[in-house]
């Protein structure tokens, strides 16, 4: 039976890097704040300290910070046709657990989306015609352009003291930024990371065919400094662990570095860990929130009543506990129907691996976002009328780490084991280094989330089912990107390059990405979104959802940038929901 | 003891006391209004608000392990996989292999935490006959189960095709050859997928090769210095200002590096 507690403002799920900001934000006006955070309160000094943080097997390969698949996990198969069976044991993609969220263990690659990306169906069929166009396609364009959002990218650049080189300052061109960029208001808090060796290669190569590389935006930052709420950062030592593991430097942008300082000292906020939201509760007429009811780590069950439910866990359980509290209709793809759970995507990574003659790329000098891209290829930068795709990728040069229980390459062919195993490592890890492609993918009819009827958490809710596998399309994309890849690789001076084709159905096994997307997506269009413009829910007005979740599909850069924007752009709306309560779109 | 100012979530007062990590009362947490919520099982959620909390040691330091004995392996069984992890990383003129860095050792003490008994994972049933291989992970035997099981399985192997020959027993060409085909799965073992052994071995030594040496493996760093990993010196601006050159110093590791008690 749950205990019903005084009632409050708001209540927000999930204490990440959405949560935070908007607790942040909403407590800082005098309005009674509670996060409820179903992993453990995590902090720099304590948890990422810098005598037990640099340690890859607790982190990297033990998953010591991610959510832990016996507290949920998702079941998957490849098509509707398949039995979808549980994923023990993470491997394609690592939600986070705690408080950051996934912010903790992110490696700070902090991109805005293309113009083109926010209306993508437009402008394709105006520059191609509907027959680009690949089948079964759930291709929609998102309800805010690039200029709406622009001010917001900003907001959330200077809250996290991203590092970076702009490419379009007010509409003029920047040497030596990104010139495919949309028009910023102005450069980047901090100025670029410095660069290894290979990315020396890699502008100097990429230079030459054409392309136009630049360093790419990052939350590791280069210099000192203090955000907008006054939270203070150090400079990134190059030490080689950041995705998987907290910063024990203060150098990589996340709740804990930018945001909770701040929050914890509202009066009005306050923080439950340990405690996981089991549904948003409704009212009989189901269109109104009451408040969640969540369960602590003894099984005692809480009834939080608020005003406003703030959903903001990772996107994938911000769909699911749609799916629980019976918000939305759960999309059908029999009959292609319903919203809840459709247009989910992912990302295609391809790429061309580079061995040199004598090279010294010291790869263990490295951060999350070191690294140089060119986006001649990604979005619609380029002609697509030859290729027969949708989409694109951004093309990079970086080292994240040289971590060595997982990274000790060897070139294909070499015994897995043995004394030849033993010497190609030794040989290889100084000289070999990559260029990779970060792709777009879709959304289609058949790519989908609900809810399982087989396998359940051990509060006995089902388990999310993801039906995912890489359409024709991502494929012809990903292995024509792999080509560009190999070709800088050469013109780098590489002895040897391997090509890395996107080949095979998608599996759990590899780690490929943790940029999953969609489920809840948000339009204009009720019949085709869950959530308005302004994140809010089209049924139960007193509901918004943040994160990635409401990508309508996926684009050739790391998400949470844009997901840091849509957080301050619905901020703004929220506001005015405050003021004048109600759906704050009407049809 | 709890913090002053504890409190249940809907404000009722507690009068027992539990924290996360016993501990005196400190004026930093007087001061503080982290509190816990106590429940009647022990297990507690936890209320922050106005401060952040701070804990010393809540990133719970992992214990070194000091070598010697073995705490789930038999005498036999340890003789294997010293045995295979010497096949697997040998010993030779580029330095120590995987039995020589501890790995043995290593792969011991690990299966003897959460990582032996798949503590983290998700292993609630059905579990399925026939996965798709995009599925990963479906077995339900856990890495203790399949050292036991599977070690006892080859064994009962070699001792039928090798003449009453255990592992240990076998030439050095034999053991290699036995290994490259448990590695394709063209061994059948009794009872025990010849394929999964491997790979939980395979697996566990690179682990053990390559992991920081507080976890009893890697000895004198052995596996760093194979490739040139300068293990956790968390500073490599200098390298930054320098591409394209060898780093000099020698690698680190959490406990430091044992040249350091040389004074």
């Amino acid at each position: 039976m749950a205990r019903r507690l005084p009632r409050k403002d708001v209540v927000i799920v999930g204490l990440g890097w959405t949560g935070s900001i908007l607790a942040y934000e909403l407590s800082r006006t005098g309005l009674e704040v509670v996060a409820i955070e179903r992993g453990p309160w995590r902090d720099t000094a304590t948890d990422f300290n810098i005598g037990t943080a640099p340690d890859e097997l607790r982190y990297a390969v033990r998953h010591d910070v991610f959510l832990r698949p016996k507290q949920e996990t998702l079941t998957m198969r490849n098509n509707p046709s398949q039995t979808a069976l549980p994923i023990r044991k993470w491997g394609s993609f690592l939600p986070g657990n705690g408080v950051g969220g996934a912010g903790v263990h992110w490696n700070g690659q902090t991109w805005r989306f293309l113009p083109n990306d926010f209306r993508i169906r437009s402008h394709m069929i105006e520059r191609y015609g509907e027959a680009i166009f690949p089948e079964g396609n759930h291709i929609q364009d998102w309800p805010v352009s690039y200029d709406e959002l622009e001010p917001y990218y900003d907001k959330f650049e200077y809250l996290a003291g991203i590092s970076g080189k702009a490419g379009n300052i007010k509409g003029q061109i920047q040497p030596g930024g990104n010139p495919f960029e949309g028009a910023r208001d102005r450069d980047y808090p901090t100025p670029p990371m410095k660069q290894g060796y290979a990315q020396e290669l890699f502008t100097k190569a990429a230079s030459g065919l054409g392309l136009h590389p630049f360093p790419r935006p990052s939350a590791n930052i280069s210099a000192a400094y203090t955000n907008p709420y006054g939270c203070s950062m150090a400079p990134c030592t190059y030490c080689g662990f950041c995705e998987r593991f907290g910063c024990a430097n203060y150098s990589k942008a996340s709740p804990q570095t930018c945001v909770l300082p701040a929050l914890v000292r509202q009066p009005t906020f306050e923080a439950r860990t340990d405690s996981e939201v089991m549904k948003v509760n409704l009212s009989a007429d189901g269109k109104t929130a009451t408040g969640v009811t969540y369960v602590d780590l003894n099984g005692q069950e809480w009834e939080q009543p608020a005003d406003l439910v703030l959903v903001c866990a990772y996107g994938l359980f911000n769909v699911r506990l749609l799916l629980l509290s019976g918000i939305g209709k759960p999309y059908d793809p029999a009959q292609d129907e319903g919203v809840v759970g459709r247009n989910y995507a992912y990302q295609t990574g391809s790429g061309s691996t580079a061995f040199f003659e004598d090279a010294k790329f010291n790869p263990f000098a490295a951060a999350g976002s070191l690294g140089v891209a060119a986006d001649d290829y990604n979005s619609d930068n380029f002609d697509h009328a030859p290729h027969g795709f949708v989409g694109g990728a951004s093309i990079t040069s970086a080292h994240t780490n040289g971590r060595p229980i997982l990274y000790h390459p060897t070139p294909r062919g070499t015994p897995t084991w043995g004394s030849k195993w033993k010497k190609a490592v030794s040989e290889t890890y100084q000289r070999v280094t990559s260029v990779g492609a970060q792709g777009s993918v879709m959304s289609y009819r058949n790519n989908y989330l609900d809810l399982d009827p087989t396998y359940k958490d051990p509060l006995g809710r089902p388990l999310m089912r993801m039906t995912f596998d890489y359409q024709d399309n991502e494929r012809k994309m990903a292995n024509w990107m792999a080509d560009r890849c190999d070709e800088i690789a050469k013109a780098m001076g590489a002895k040897q390059t391997q090509l890395n084709r996107l080949v095979g159905p998608w599996s759990v096994v590899p780690y490929q990405t943790t940029h999953n997307t969609g489920g809840a997506v948000f339009g204009n269009d009720p019949k085709t979104s869950v959530l308005n413009r302004y994140l809010q829910s089209w049924d139960v007005s007193n509901v918004f959802v943040m994160g990635a979740s409401a990508f309508p599909q996926n684009a050739g850069y790391n998400p949470t940038g844009t997901v840091g924007a849509l957080t301050y752009w619905s901020l703004e709306a929220i506001q005015r929901y405050l003021r004048s309560p109600g759906p704050l779109v009407q049809l | 003891m709890a913090h002053l100012g504890s409190h249940s979530p809907d404000g009722k007062p507690l009068t027992s006391a539990a924290t996360r990590h016993p501990r005196h009362i400190t004026r930093r947490s007087l001061l503080a209004s982290a509190a816990l919520l106590i429940t009647t099982g022990g297990a507690s959620a936890r209320v922050v608000t106005k401060v952040l909390p701070w804990d010393p040691n809540e990133a719970y330091p992992v214990v070194p392990v000091k070598p010697g004995g073995y705490l789930f392996f038999t005498s036999e069984e340890a003789a294997i996989v010293d045995a295979v992890v010497d096949r697997l990383i040998p010993t030779d003129d580029l330095g120590p292999g995987a039995k020589d860095a501890g790995v043995t050792t290593f792969i011991d003490r690990q299966l003897t935490g959460p990582y032996g008994g798949h503590d983290w994972l998700y292993m609630q049933g059905p579990f399925s006959a026939s996965p798709l291989p995009t599925q990963g992970l479906q077995s339900p035997l856990v890495p203790r189960q399949q050292y036991r099981l599977g070690l006892a399985a080859l064994e009962a192997y070699c001792k039928t095709s090798f003449g009453g020959r255990g592992f240990v027993q076998l030439t050095v060409d034999e053991q290699e050859r036995l290994l490259t085909a448990m590695e394709k799965g063209e061994v059948v073992l009794p009872n025990f997928s010849s394929k999964m052994l491997f790979s939980a071995i395979h697996s566990n030594t690179l682990e053990g090769f390559f992991a920081d040496p507080i976890y009893g493996g890697n000895r004198d760093m052995a596996g760093w210095k194979l490739i040139g990993f300068p293990g956790v010196r968390y500073d490599y601006r200098d390298v930054m200002e320098k591409p394209n050159q060898t780093y000099q110093l020698p690698p680190v590791a959490m406990q430091g590096r044992p040249a350091w008690g040389e004074h």
